[in-house]
């Protein structure tokens, strides 16, 4: 055996503590779901067309796409009458690599007919407390040195009231100036969820490809994130139901796509089709790594999976 | 040309016509947002440092940098003397440019000068020198504690923790990146 192998069969012999709580984690999750009659659902990781965001890209396979998230097949089974889905899936996305990136992950999806973005938050929040009590934390996480409480209630703040408290300049001005990701990434996300969660809701509309936006104002989307000790866990919405403004959305997402050179996409046709029938309803994406970063106190997301694609 | 996405720790770009290494890197993402490569850079004419985030549009250009063989010359004010030996022309860096490498420089010694679009920018010394003990505390016979040091002063004015045994005169190794002892040279 070459010393390679060796310090590879060391390097992951040293992980086995953490990907024995990875394991936990998505075992407690599937029981809560099991618990509240969720289906557990697989849709294809390989797709025909990705949903035309702006910021995503995707990596090709054999013409089509490794999937950027599962959100249109599974939104194409709410239309079909399922009610309550739930999926955890690889999802994948073209260079995105950093110690919070992995250019394949683990995502957590799920969906509830009926609900909006207000009660998914009150989801996601029985969700991680229940599954995290499951695994033995009962009241106070810590990660890299900030002990985050998770009993008492969680924050909520707007995004336009974060930048007031936290940043330089307002939201509509860091918007003016093209300067909001910058502001967002310097100043506001690492003050989010510091002493215990955050939800952060109401972002502009245009950050919001596929969310709704707001019945009184339809430059603020229905749509939020979670943090935990600043680091970024998921995202979720009150999901866009009108066809014809999704369309209009993609068509607007391929122009400025078309213009960084980046890969032509097709419009997602049977997809747009199934949301004329899909009901009002809420979904969410949560990243299962940096998850289990938290719980393993892993500055890395390197430390949390068995391999990254540079040991391959 | 370089793009922000081959951006990395080490790599040397230029921005404002002036060559930067990159300390630290990191992508972020913020939800649904644009990909942001943060930076830290590092100046490598005044060394001073801030830090800047790129987005994945920004371009750089490489920054002209090698290095060439030369011989230290002479000090003359604030300003240290080089030789390129291929050509004899020589060349001058200032006291801050040339830094700590002043400690284990002595005259005639091959250094390897930096160059930026021609211009010397900086030093960089062989990994080990050996220098003249010039100045000593004599060792005192039954000091033998095991590991016990004392301060001498080298040739280049440099003072540095030998152990006791050295004496004046000697010659010692000393490792120009630690600026530390090494060991003691005989002959």
């Amino acid at each position: 055996m070459s010393e390679f192998h060796l310090d590879d069969n060391l390097n992951l012999a040293r992980k086995s503590q953490v990907l024995q709580e990875r394991a936990k984690l998505i075992q407690s999750i599937r029981l809560f779901f099991i618990h509240y009659g969720f289906f557990e659902i697989e849709t294809p990781l390989r797709i025909p067309s990705p949903a035309p965001e702006e910021h995503i890209e995707a990596i090709t396979s054999d013409n089509w796409f490794l999937q950027t998230s599962p959100e249109l097949c599974m939104k194409r089974l709410l239309a079909a009458g399922y009610q309550r889905i739930f999926q955890i899936s690889k999802c994948f996305r073209a260079a995105e690599r950093g110690d919070k990136h992995l250019p394949e992950f683990t995502m957590l999806e799920w969906y509830t007919i009926g609900f909006d973005y207000h009660q998914l938050m009150d989801q996601c929040q029985a969700l991680l407390i229940a599954a995290l009590k499951n695994m033995g934390h009962n009241q106070d996480i810590v990660w890299q040195n900030k002990k985050i409480n998770l009993v008492s209630p969680w924050e909520r703040i707007t995004v336009a009231d974060a930048f007031l408290k936290y940043a330089p300049v307002t939201m509509e001005e860091a918007l003016v100036q093209g300067m909001f990701d910058e502001i967002m990434v310097d100043h506001v996300e690492p003050r989010l969820g510091i002493n215990r969660p955050t939800f952060i809701y109401d972002y502009p509309a245009k950050l919001a490809a596929l969310a709704k936006t707001k019945m009184n104002d339809p430059t603020v989307a229905e749509r939020f994130e979670l943090y935990i000790g600043g680091l970024e866990l998921a995202n979720g919405f009150s999901e866009l139901t009108d066809a014809d403004e999704q369309r209009y959305r993609f068509e607007e997402a391929l122009k400025t796509r078309a213009v960084k050179n980046w890969t032509p996409y097709t419009i997602p046709e049977k997809f747009l089709q199934a949301l004329q029938t899909m009901p009002p309803c809420a979904g969410i994406a949560l990243g299962i790594d940096r998850l289990v970063m938290i719980l393993t106190n892993a500055a890395n997301i390197d430390d949390v999976v068995a391999f990254t694609p540079e040991m391959l | 040309m370089y793009t922000a996405s081959d951006l990395r720790k080490g790599l040397r770009v230029k921005i404002d016509n002036e060559p930067y290494i990159i300390t630290e890197f990191n992508f972020v993402k913020p939800g649904k947002g644009q990909a942001l490569y943060r930076t830290k850079l590092k100046n490598m004419i005044t060394g001073s440092q801030f830090e800047r985030s790129f987005r994945s549009v920004d371009t750089f250009e490489s920054a002209d940098l090698r290095e060439k063989k030369m011989q230290y010359l002479y000090k003359e004010g604030d300003k240290y003397c080089f030789m390129d030996n291929e050509n004899y022309e020589q060349v001058y860096l200032t006291e801050a440019q040339v830094d700590d490498a002043k400690n284990f420089m002595t005259d005639n010694i091959e250094v390897e000068i930096l160059l930026f679009e021609d211009r010397p920018i900086g030093i960089s010394l062989p990994n080990f020198v050996e220098l003249i003990v010039t100045e000593a505390e004599p060792w005192a016979k039954g000091d033998t504690a095991a590991g016990s040091t004392k301060p001498v002063k080298v040739q280049t004015g440099y003072t540095i923790l030998v152990p006791t045994f050295v004496t004046e005169g000697e010659k010692i190794r000393i490792d120009t990146r630690t600026g530390e002892y090494l060991t003691r040279v005989k002959g």
